[in-house]
């Protein structure tokens, strides 16, 4: 009879349990708002870091898919996607096809010059000039003199020099080959600024980033570039650039920080065309930009002022976009060293703030805390 | 005969039966419907990616064929982008005639050396590699030619090559890792399972009667294994153009090796482009013009073409000298 007793009240515990969860389940969590975004590939490790960490703290899902500048642009001016991401702003045809379109620079990108030559360490000095004559293969030989005018410290080899580059479409091609279009008339009539160049037939071409660090490691006497993080975890020697106040500048993420500060004097505002802004930072127009590394340039987050313009939004999606956004240009922004992304300076972020503030949806001003 | 015995009734009931069973017309059908699939996938792809590549035939006519130059995004913005497929179709060419000259005869000695000289037992653990290097994805051959077979060439084979070689001029100039030489190797390795498993099982179908007879003729085991090649011919040509349709369209462990450049070269030791590997390149962030994701739908046209032409010809030479041994069998 006891035997009977317990087992009834097991049943009844188990039931209410069972019931418990299920009421739970139906009632008391709500169905997580969910976020989506697609773009570049250049901050795609950043962002997903930022997601995890924003779902952890807020339970808001967000997927970003990495596919690249112009994929992203495209899914955000088709508005199926919540947000865009993109290296290079857009351009000002694509940003009258996108009315409202909202630039929110997220973190920092450079291009840096690697090199391989035997005994030769880190830190070689480049301008503009000569790298866009040794890119076209006008400077063919390490010793040549215009090199060894700006390295006259080092001894450099009498050996050819082999060119190497991205053979995918990539963002950092174009911000590399606008920097060489900027300094030499000469490289912007023959090769220009593109994802895409038409390279001189004996230079070789790595896909990705890891590629062209490998081509560079496996031929000696090469040359080649890639992104500053990529730079930064590999061990492989990297040069000085000269940038527009006359310094040779080591690219370091205090430099990169340098250059986004001095060019967020010149910032537009964020609800305007960023065309100028071009696909990095030419800073001939600044001054104080002694310490700023040349080769840098922003990647863009985009957002619609008035976010109601996607379908399937709502005041909560809304609610969270504008959260998200806010956070990662604040503390989300402390999550980028660690993985060899340049934090937003100061100026940047105030600049971003005043962006942010003015995200509405149906007409009224999402979170009014910020 | 077993069978007979065992069921007997069944099978007279079957054998006796007019009326053919309903179930077997439409199994027929579904069977038929099956295969004609094949048709519509091929001309489905055939319509699509002619369709898709009309733009640029459109634009540039014959001249993509022999252009020279590949500039999607000009200088100047107002010129056109210029596209010129020649550098791909050499490289593309260039690479499996490299992958044919060194992988066919180390797969046809793998094949004869199973067949007519290693015992048996070898056959399971040899099928059981081949397989098991066929199984490999091709970006992994593509990892371990950049950072084992490049630096292994680089430093070791290429110099002597030079040397040796350096008279004339396809060994000449600065040796660079990744180049054509070096994915034509890859390629090598790439197909040498394909072809030595098929001419395996080809020459050991190779009737015995055949082996017999020349041995008591008092042959040398080189004559032996002679006959037995020259028997199994035509099927040794099929599985050396069907390792030639693996190279050809091979993408990512020769994009990864060759040293992607738009080059007309004439040095092995220089860097290429096959037509597969600019597509891999170029094709994710192609957005715009329009123009050029049409002259990269082109180049697709183009490797497709190559591909049937190499499988035609396949085809042709096996049916020819298969008729070719009938004939010789009928006057016999």
């Amino acid at each position: 009879m006891n035997y009977k007793i317990i087992a009834y009240v097991e049943a009844v515990v188990l039931i209410a349990v069972i019931v418990g969860f299920a009421v739970y389940g139906l009632y008391f969590t709500n169905q997580p708002v969910r976020l989506s975004g697609a773009g570049a590939t250049f901050p795609a490790p950043l962002v997903q870091k930022w997601s995890a960490e924003f779902k952890d703290m807020t339970g808001v899902q967000i997927n970003y898919e990495g596919i690249g500048s112009g994929g992203g642009v495209k899914q955000f001016t088709d508005k199926t996607v919540d947000f865009g991401a993109s290296d290079p702003p857009m351009k000002d045809s694509e940003f009258s096809a996108a009315p409202g379109t909202l630039h929110i620079p997220i973190t920092i990108g450079g291009v840096v010059p690697i090199y391989n030559i035997q005994g030769i360490p880190k830190g070689l000095n480049f301008s503009g000039q000569v790298l866009a004559e040794i890119f076209s293969l006008n400077i063919a030989r390490w010793n040549d003199p215009r090199l060894a005018t700006l390295n006259p410290a080092a001894t450099l080899p009498d050996t050819e020099i082999v060119v190497c580059h991205r053979s995918d479409s990539s963002g950092t091609t174009k911000v590399f080959t606008s920097f060489l279009s900027d300094e030499s008339a000469a490289w912007n009539t023959t090769y220009g600024a593109s994802n895409v160049i038409n390279w001189p037939s004996q230079t070789v071409g790595g896909k990705g980033n890891p590629g062209v660090a490998a081509a560079v490691q496996q031929n000696q006497n090469s040359i080649g570039y890639v992104e500053l993080s990529y730079s930064l975890q590999s061990d492989i020697p990297y040069g000085n650039v000269q940038n527009a106040a006359g310094k040779f500048v080591e690219p370091t993420l205090e430099t990169l920080a340098a250059a986004a500060s001095a060019v967020s004097l010149i910032l537009p505002p964020g609800n305007a065309s960023w065309a100028s802004a071009g696909s990095y930072f030419n800073l001939h127009n600044v001054e104080e930009a002694d310490n700023a590394y040349p080769i840098t340039s922003f990647s863009y987050i985009l957002v619609y002022k008035e976010l109601n313009v996607r379908s399937g939004m709502n005041l909560d999606k809304a609610k969270a976009l504008t959260w998200f956004l806010w956070w990662a240009i604040h503390d989300g922004q402390h999550y980028a060293s660690g993985l060899s992304y340049v934090p937003l300076p100061q100026a940047v972020v105030t600049h971003n703030e005043a962006t942010l503030r003015t995200i509405t949806f149906n007409g009224q001003q999402v979170n009014n805390w910020i | 005969m077993n069978i007979h015995k065992k069921f007997p009734n069944f099978l007279s009931k079957f054998k006796t039966s007019k009326k053919r069973l309903s179930g077997d017309s439409v199994f027929k059908a579904i069977v038929m419907l099956l295969a004609c699939n094949i048709f519509l996938i091929l001309g489905l792809m055939i319509f699509k990616i002619a369709q898709s590549s009309w733009l640029s035939i459109q634009t540039y006519g014959i001249n993509f064929l022999w252009g020279t130059t590949w500039q999607p995004f000009p200088p100047n913005p107002s010129t056109l982008p210029s596209f010129g497929a020649l550098p791909l179709i050499w490289g593309t060419l260039v690479t499996s005639a490299i992958a044919l000259f060194l992988g066919v005869p180390i797969s046809l000695g793998i094949a004869l050396a199973l067949s007519e000289f290693a015992p048996k037992r070898f056959n399971y653990i040899f099928s059981f590699f081949v397989e098991l290097l066929s199984a490999i994805p091709s970006v992994i051959y593509g990892l371990w030619g950049i950072f084992v077979l490049i630096p292994f060439l680089q430093y070791n084979v290429f110099p002597i090559l030079q040397v040796t070689l350096g008279f004339s001029p396809i060994f000449q100039g600065t040796i660079r890792g990744p180049s054509v030489l070096t994915g034509g190797i890859v390629l090598a390795i790439m197909i040498i399972p394909t072809v030595s498993a098929i001419s395996r099982d080809i020459f050991a179908a190779v009737p015995n009667s055949q082996r017999e007879a020349i041995i008591a003729l008092g042959a040398t085991r080189w004559e032996k294994a002679r006959i037995v090649m020259s028997y199994g011919r035509s099927g040794v040509i099929g599985a050396i153009m069907l390792g030639l349709g693996r190279a050809v369209g091979e993408t990512m462990a020769v994009t990864m090796v060759i040293g992607n450049s738009f080059n007309m070269f004439t040095s092995l030791f220089e860097p290429g482009s096959t037509l597969a590997s600019i597509v891999a390149n170029e094709f994710t962030e192609a957005s715009s013009p329009p123009v050029y994701i049409s002259a990269l739908m082109e180049v697709g046209l183009i490797l497709f073409a190559l591909a049937i032409i190499v499988n035609a010809s396949a085809r042709l030479i096996i049916w020819r000298s298969t008729r070719k041994l009938k004939e010789a069998e009928m006057i016999r």
